[in-house]
This record gives structure tokens, sequence and C-alpha cells, in this order.
């Protein structure tokens, strides 16, 4: 669906910052009646663009302190060890996001964890043992923006 | 600081799998009554524990089928780098995500493209001018093979 108009994009923008506003208020905010604005999300949820609504929590407020983001490159390659590569890593809970990736390193991890402390001992136990890793990079974050995109 | 208790982490594991539950779903599945269930969210989103509710948006079914994931080091002779490059990267409508680090690399962007041609334009065009930049590696998605974001609750 690339005929997108301008009012889906506003109706896009307004739901990627609150993503829990009704039909009636986003219709009222953009200048659309209630039905013509349902009709439009139900349309982007049709088209697949509109994949679902997710709930932003403040991971330190609730005692994750630390987030680092991992470079992993595979030691062996082949279908066989990327499929249990990626079957280990994906039930590790404090692994938040598995990226598989093209450049420097296969796969791209974003890694949520209490403290350093906390870190260290997921990079030893489940992130150093998982089948077929091979060299690790590990970056700190420090700040992180989220932006709306091209919109 | 402790914000949440017992229950309340109950209710965000809940959330988190489903952010669009009513009140009185999520009254039904933790066993409270929707009053007591509202009054929680209430109080975590007013202490900031829960931030927002956001739609999840899929680019590559709006038409941005590449997205790259730009790790940039700054040349840090400059003491206003970090600021100077921030402040020009926002100005960029096709980076979705800007993170500062501390670790081999300085910052990652992510940016969404219609392909590989429209990429290489933004690359030209507005990454490689923006200022500071030491050097500049490119890691292209493939798959997202986990997105999830939820706290190991």
């Amino acid at each position: 669906m690339s005929d997108l108009d301008d009012m889906d994009r506003a109706i896009l923008k307004a739901l990627a910052e609150d993503g829990r506003l009704s039909a009636g208020a986003l219709g009222r905010r953009l200048g659309l009646s209630q039905p013509a604005t349902w009709r439009r999300v139900r349309r982007l949820e049709d088209a697949g663009i509109l994949k679902g609504r997710r709930v932003r929590l403040n991971p330190e407020a609730l005692g994750f302190g630390v987030t680092v983001f991992l470079g992993i490159k595979l030691a062996t390659k082949g279908r066989i060890s990327l499929e249990d590569f990626e079957r280990a890593v994906i039930a590790i809970p404090e692994v938040q996001l598995v990226q598989h990736v093209l450049g420097l390193y296969d796969y791209r991890l974003r890694v949520v964890a209490r403290d350093l402390a906390d870190f260290e001992r997921v990079l030893r136990r489940r992130i150093m043992t998982l089948p077929g890793v091979g060299n690790v990079e590990a970056n700190v974050l420090l700040s992180e923006e989220r932006r709306t995109g091209p919109l | 600081m402790q914000k949440a208790d017992a229950t309340d982490r109950r209710l965000l594991r809940q959330l988190q799998a489903e952010a669009s539950l009513t009140t009185a779903d999520l009254a039904e599945r933790v066993g409270l009554s929707p009053a007591q269930v509202a009054r929680r969210i209430e109080r975590m989103e007013r202490d900031g524990v829960i931030l927002g509710y956001g739609a999840v948006i899929d680019w590559r079914a709006l038409g941005y089928a590449v997205a790259v994931s730009l790790r940039v080091t700054l040349d840090k002779t400059q003491p206003r780098a970090f600021d100077e490059f921030l402040a020009a990267a926002r100005m960029i409508a096709e980076v979705d995500e800007i993170q500062t680090f501390l670790g081999r690399v300085d910052l990652r962007l992510n940016v969404l493209a219609r392909d590989m041609a429209h990429y290489q334009h933004i690359y030209r065009t507005n990454i490689l001018t923006l200022p500071h930049i030491a050097d500049i590696e490119a890691l292209m998605l493939v798959a997202d093979v986990k997105n999830s974001e939820s706290l190991a609750l």
C-alpha cells in the first residue's frame, strides 16, 4: 500500500506518539469524522502498516539500569548453525532484539540487564555459550532518542 | 528506588505482551477489580514507570524496504563534536533512532530508505555531510529475528 495520503501519514504520526488514541479523539485532532478516521486506521492495519500497540516502559524505574548493544560474528556458518544460534538466542529473556544483519557482524543484539554485574552474568553464561558464537563486540548505551521517522 | 511491586509487575507483564488490553481484561487476568487496576496504571503513568503507548509501524509495509544501522565514530578532538553531530542528525527525516554509546563506536543512527538507490542518496547527501565524523560502518538489516522490547519483569 504505497498510496498513502497526508491524512494517513498524520494518523500514523499521531498514533506513533500515542497509540491509545481512540478514533474519535484522533479524528477531532485531525479534523476528520470518527467513522472516517476509524476506516483509515482499519485500512492501515489491514495493509500491515499498523502492526499493533506497544507499551513503553521506563527500564530504569523498573530496576534495569544497563542496556548493551552487541555485535556478534558467528565462528561457523551454514544453515544449521544459523538456525541453532537463532533458536537459542531468542530464548534469552534479557535479549530484547535480535537482528540478522550484513556487514562486519552477523547479528545485532539489544540486551537489558539490572546492572553491569548482571550484564556480565548474561554475557558469560548465556551469550558466550551460544552455539556457533565467535567474535562479540559490546557497546553500552548512554542515551537514546526514538524519532517518528519519514512520515 | 523501587516503583513497582509484584502486582504492578504482573500487570506490566500482561501489558507488555498485549498493549491493547482494556482495564477490564487486565483486571480479570491478574485477579483485581477494574478500579484497582485503573488506580495502579494511573500511578505508574504518573511516576514515569509507564512512559506511554506507541503504535508499531511496519516500515517495510510502508514501502521502506531498506534499514541500515550506521555506527559512527566521531573526531573527539572537537569538544562540541557530539552536540553538533546530534543536532544535525535530528534534521534527517529518514533517521528514526539515535543512540550514543560507551564502547568501540560513539553513536548509532538507524536509517530507513525505500530502496538501495534512495539509501545511496541519503548516505551521500545527508549522512556524509554530518559534522565531525571520523569513521562510519554500516550493518544492513536482513531480518528481525526477535523484536520484543519486553523487560524480563
